[in-house]
């Protein structure tokens, strides 16, 4: 059994949603290959290849995986994909958005957003905003898996030995072209990564409100994240979204303000360690499930628990 | 051009579902259903695009049992012209649906397919990007903006990092984000309109398309219950717990 690993990554470093698919493969079981498609990726392929646990990392280095725009890598996934038993992906947006191409170019099914290995052929995934976990068989003889980082510990990025070998394949389908990229910098934890999360509501009111978020995150190293309702007011961009929609985290601790606790919210945070509500509605679903809520005014319990980190 | 866009019908957003006895499933009996939101967004683009002079027509085709004809005629309601719905009682995984939606292409030769970017359900993401593969389409997923330029689409797409904006050749697939727009609501003379409008149905055989699932559902379960912690009264006492009970900061 073979498995192929899609490495996640922006031409120059590993996004660690990675080292949660491989410990994945891991519990499949068998020889682990990565794929490092991109362009100028060199330095992604030699970091690939000191994950632990990995027996090659093939490189398909190309102008036309630049951007690794789903048209051409799911050519390519699926001409090297014929080899292995099952081909794996983050669940990443460069994943989702390429990965069920490759899928039906092989005419087989996606499993995604597994949450559980339970054999080679049998997985978990949370359906209905995770409150129904499925357990799924796959028949196809290859399965194409995506994998929920929050369900998996990282494999480590350090002590593996990997082979790397160059793919020379350049799968171009020509009828997409890339634009340009608005990316939000930000010198904050990256939010599926972060062990400490504070996420805001349509409570916050407006952007500006955010700053007082921010000064928290800088206390305790977190990042920031929000609500549905939060992105779509403008109060801030669309990566901050977290939920059944959005980004998943499961980080030692989440803070929640001004955050009512829809099923779509806490689908995507509901598997952090600790949870904590600031809401000034006793009555607010969050503190059904948050292991210490607080009925308060945002605005002033807010700058009070800065001041007190 | 012609647009056709894809709607499910599934749970209604504000349902919490529990999970039967026996973990055969979800229970759905006298449950609410309604037009899969991020699909409700797909038909709203598609009469934008329409009331922007781009599109001519609108074909809203649905898979599933015959209550997807309620579906539907939500969508001719909300300004869709014509409906097919493809009729089976099979629980047909994302590769059989794009299988269809391709055989539907064939027929109807369309220049944009909107889908929405995910089922509230079964929380896939796949179809619209199974039916680019098939179809040999470009896909714009996760739009959360689109432009139609002459014979190119250009479209914004909600990344992980911010937007990324894509140009892709015509006929192409899109899937909506939730910011691409915000739907109308169908108005009373509409859904009385609607019912006179034309709504084909086929079968997936008559398509000469096979869906049956290569995956088997084996058991549902409820997820691990988080139960409810305590309240503190104060913000110190709130710093206080977290260091010392949790150990968390
Ligand atoms: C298809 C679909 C997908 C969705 N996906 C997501 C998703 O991925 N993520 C997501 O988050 N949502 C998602 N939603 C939206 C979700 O249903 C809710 O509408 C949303 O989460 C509500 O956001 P909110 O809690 O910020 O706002 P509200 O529900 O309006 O809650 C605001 C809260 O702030 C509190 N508040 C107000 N002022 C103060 C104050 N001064 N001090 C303290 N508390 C205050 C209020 O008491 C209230 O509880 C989705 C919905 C649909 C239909
Ligand atoms: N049974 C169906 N009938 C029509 N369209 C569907 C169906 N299932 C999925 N789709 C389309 O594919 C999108 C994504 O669904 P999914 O891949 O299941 O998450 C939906 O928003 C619809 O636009």
């Amino acid at each position: 059994m073979g498995i192929l690993v899609y490495v996640d990554h922006d031409n120059a470093s590993v996004n660690p949603a990675t080292l949660s698919t491989v410990t994945a493969a891991k519990e499949i079981g068998g020889d682990i290959d990565l794929l490092v498609a991109g362009s100028d990726c060199g330095a992604v392929a030699e970091a690939a290849a000191k994950i632990e646990g990995v027996a090659k990392v093939l490189v398909a280095d190309n102008a036309v995986y630049a951007n690794q725009l789903a048209e051409n890598v799911s050519l390519l996934v699926a001409d090297l994909g014929k080899g292995y038993t099952h081909i794996l992906g983050s669940n990443t947006v460069i994943a989702k958005n390429f990965l069920p191409r490759a899928a039906a170019l092989l005419d087989v099914a996606q499993i995604s957003e597994i949450i559980a290995v339970d054999s080679a052929d049998t997985f978990k995934r949370p359906v209905y905003a995770g409150n129904a976990i499925a357990t799924v068989q796959s028949a196809d003889a290859i399965k194409v898996i995506t994998v929920r980082g929050t369900g998996f510990d990282a494999a480590s990025a350090e002590g593996g030995s990997a082979s790397v070998e160059a793919v020379d394949a350049a799968h171009d389908a020509g009828v997409s072209a890339f634009v340009s990229e608005e990316i939000v910098k930000s010198e904050r934890p990256e939010l599926t990564a972060a062990s400490v999360v504070i996420s805001g509501g349509r409570g916050m009111q407006n952007g500006e409100n955010f700053a007082m978020l921010e000064k928290v995150a800088d206390k305790l190293g977190a990042a920031v994240g929000a609500s549905r309702a939060a992105v779509d007011a403008g109060f801030v961009p669309n990566d901050m979204q977290v939920g059944q929609t959005g980004k998943i985290v499961a980080p030692d601790l989440y803070i929640a303000v001004g955050i009512s606790g829809a099923i779509q919210h806490l689908a995507g945070m509901k598997d952090s360690k600790v949870i904590v509500a600031i809401n000034k509605d006793e009555e607010a679903p969050i503190f059904q499930i948050a292991d210490y809520g607080l009925v308060a005014d945002l605005f002033e319990a807010v700058p009070e628990f800065e001041s007190k980190l | 051009m012609k647009v056709l866009i894809a709607v499910k019908r599934v749970v209604d957003a504000n349902v919490k579902v529990n999970v039967l006895a026996d973990n055969s499933g979800v229970d759905l009996n006298n449950v609410k259903m309604a037009i899969n939101p991020f699909c409700e967004i797909a038909v709203e683009e598609a009469i934008r695009l329409k009331e922007k002079g781009v599109a001519t027509e609108i074909v809203a085709v649905c898979i599933g049992p015959k209550t997807g004809q309620e579906t539907l005629r939500t969508a001719l309601a909300l300004g869709a012209d014509r409906a097919i719905l493809v009729e089976t009682d099979t629980q047909v995984d994302p590769l059989g649906i794009a299988k269809v939606l391709k055989a539907v292409c064939d027929k109807e030769e369309p220049q944009i397919v909107i889908t929405g970017k995910q089922s509230i359900d079964s929380d896939n993401n796949q179809t619209g990007q199974m039916l680019a593969a098939l179809a040999g389409y470009a896909q714009g997923t996760f739009a959360s903006e689109i432009t139609v330029d002459g014979d190119k689409l250009t479209v914004v797409r909600e990344i992980d990092g911010g937007l990324q904006t894509v140009a892709l050749n015509l006929p192409a697939v899109v899937s909506t984000d939730l910011r691409l727009n915000e739907p109308r609501y169908a108005s009373l003379p509409n859904i009385m309109k609607a019912k006179k409008k034309p709504l084909d149905v086929l079968t997936p055989e008559e398509l000469g398309v096979d869906v049956a699932p290569r995956t088997t559902t084996l058991k549902v379960e409820a997820p691990a219950q988080r139960s409810a912690g305590i309240k503190v009264e104060s913000v110190d006492e709130l710093v206080d717990k977290l260091k010392n009970e949790a150990r968390v900061i």
